[in-house]
């Protein structure tokens, strides 16, 4: 019987179960979770402060899941070194758990960058797990200002978790725009307008030079008073278990498309990994949902005997803002690249689409979004743009830009 | 199993199929109290242009990607149907997103639906195709999964 072992609880973690139940009805599976819940997708704290989720509904698998799986979890426990000569996980307690093949899938961790005067600051916190979600709730009431460093999707998410909590939200970062991984200008001052309509404060391009206790001192000379500070500037992805045994690391850990690392034995999904992007032939931490999932249950499959490949990992996002919503997905070549945008816009509504060498390799869409997933499966597919009426696609999501041919196979049968 | 398809060339982009599925997951009685003078928000679309029209709903993929996409957990395969958890769903669109055949959308409240072939409301089969008056929409078994 095979001994699998997956250090994470996280999303990847619930694919790396499902793929090895797939293959391995027998073999016994333990998961190391650091936190103390079962497996919740991590995006869904915002939604908890809007109430539009709770505890029990944000579990990503019916409560008895992990029984289903015959699945044994160490919650509160931490893995922290791999022995992969003795092929054992050595735990924060001193136990040992013996393996036959491991999934790292230990996700990222908040970067703080050292600001001056961080540590005289009382009520900080980051928002990247459910207890900093819960810790922050209970620190604000609607007399709170509250200060949030980073303009990036949790940050946003997290000021729009807060509006209706709080008295006021600042929002500073370095980057002289919102969103700045995923929008371009144009598009980032759409839904910088519109978050700014909102109430939310920012001040973009600008970033503290001290903090004093609930006073920041701006490097442009203003000062922003608060009383709740928040964390949001970047994450890094946890790369030590892997780089401590000299296993091949770079911004995270290097995996191929079965999801091996460089260490045989040792496989690696999710937030923590760094695989390749189709739409630039890349290497990058593509730290978003559906390659977390996807990339677990490959390694899931794979670590049982199995053979999957996930040769499709292109970063896209969805997200929406009071109201508002922007997806992205794939790469933006600018014109000294090679590449080409082309804007569709109309009344509040934008579009813009990114090609090169006659292949969509990315877009990005605020207000318009409807059946968006057919420009993700150009990039996903790489569909030749003369194989398709590309005209009529930049003005509607429609698969009456496919050829009938190609339409009536993707529409005719069991696919 | 058995999956709604539609045969193109027959299809007349009259949109009644898009009615009757609103009627059949409105849980009403009677198709004029369910529709009359509201907006509806049907779980199968007509596309198309002057030449030829089509009307859109769930694959219920082999290997659905809106399953492995959500980030609430909401959606899962269970008897070969693809399900949405209403109860479930935050609203994100991820699904709309990385479906590529364009077969989510939200409802009047924002939350998502989709096609789940009448099992789960009172008409127990599926009602666009029962409501089609030129026959373009079946409901038959082609090849496995």
């Amino acid at each position: 019987m095979k001994r699998y072992v997956i250090i994470g609880n996280g999303v990847a973690a619930v694919g790396c179960i499902e793929g090895i139940r797939k293959i391995d009805a027998d073999g016994t599976i333990t998961v190391i979770s650091e936190e103390k819940y079962a497996a919740y997708c991590r995006p869904l704290i915002s939604y908890y402060l809007e109430n539009k989720t709770d505890l029990k509904r944000m579990g990503y698998r019916s409560e008895d899941f992990y029984q289903n799986m015959k699945c044994d979890v160490l919650y509160g426990r931490k893995a922290i070194r791999i022995d992969h000569n003795g092929k054992k996980i050595i735990l924060d307690d001193g136990s040992a758990l013996a393996y036959d093949a491991v999934c790292v899938a230990t996700g990222s961790a908040p970067f703080v960058p050292p600001f001056e005067g961080l540590e005289t600051v009382e009520k900080k916190f980051s928002f990247m797990t459910l207890d900093d979600m819960f810790a922050l709730e209970a620190s604000v009431d609607q007399n709170t200002n509250v200060l949030i460093a980073g303009a990036g999707l949790i940050g946003l998410k997290c000021a729009e978790g807060l509006r209706d909590r709080v008295a006021g939200i600042t929002v500073f970062d370095i980057a002289d725009r919102v969103l700045s991984s995923i929008l371009d200008t144009e598009c980032a001052a759409v839904m910088q307008k519109h978050l700014e309509e909102n109430g939310i404060r920012f001040m973009l391009g600008d970033t503290v030079s001290r903090f004093e206790k609930t006073r920041a001192y701006m490097k442009s000379g203003k000062t922003v008073d608060f009383d709740v500070l928040v964390l949001a500037v970047g994450v890094r992805a946890n790369t030590a278990l892997v780089k401590d045994i000299g296993g091949e690391v770079n911004r995270g850990i290097i995996v191929n498309n079965r999801m091996e690392t460089s260490i045989p034995g040792i496989y690696a999904a999710g937030d923590c990994t760094e695989g390749e992007d189709i739409s630039c032939a890349e290497k990058r931490v593509l730290a978003i949902m559906p390659n977390a999932y996807i990339q677990g249950h490959t390694a899931g499959v794979n670590m049982a005997g199995g053979s999957e490949v996930f040769d499709k990992a292109i970063p896209m996002n969805s997200i929406g803002f009071f109201g508002l919503h922007a997806m992205t997905a794939g790469s933006y070549y600018r014109e000294d690249q090679g590449g080409e945008c082309h804007e569709e816009k109309t009344d509040g509504r934008l579009k813009r689409f990114y090609t090169r060498d006659g292949y969509l390799t990315g877009f990005i869409l605020i207000g318009d979004t409807e059946r968006a997933g057919i420009y993700t499966s150009l990039i996903r597919e790489k569909t030749p743009l003369e194989t398709v009426d590309f005209n009529l696609l930049k003005k509607i999501a429609t698969s009456a830009a496919f050829m009938p041919e190609v339409r009536r196979k993707k529409f005719g049968g069991a696919v | 199993m058995k999956r709604v398809y539609v045969n193109e060339q027959w299809c007349l982009g009259c949109h009644l199929c898009e009615y009757y599925c609103a009627f059949a997951n409105s849980g009403m009685k009677y198709m004029a109290t369910a529709l009359k003078g509201k907006p509806i928000y049907p779980r199968i679309h007509i596309e198309g242009d002057e030449k030829i029209t089509f009307a859109v709903s769930c694959r219920h993929c082999t290997d659905p990607i809106c399953v492995k996409s959500c980030i609430a957990g909401a959606i899962s395969k269970i008897d070969g149907v693809v399900r949405m958890d209403q109860n479930k769903c935050v609203g994100c669109l991820t699904c709309v997103l990385v479906c590529p055949y364009g077969a989510l959308s939200p409802n009047e409240k924002g939350v998502m639906q989709k096609c789940e072939l009448c099992l789960m409301n009172s008409f127990g089969a599926p009602a666009c195709v029962k409501g089609c008056p030129n026959r373009a929409i079946v409901y038959e078994e082609r090849g496995d999964a």
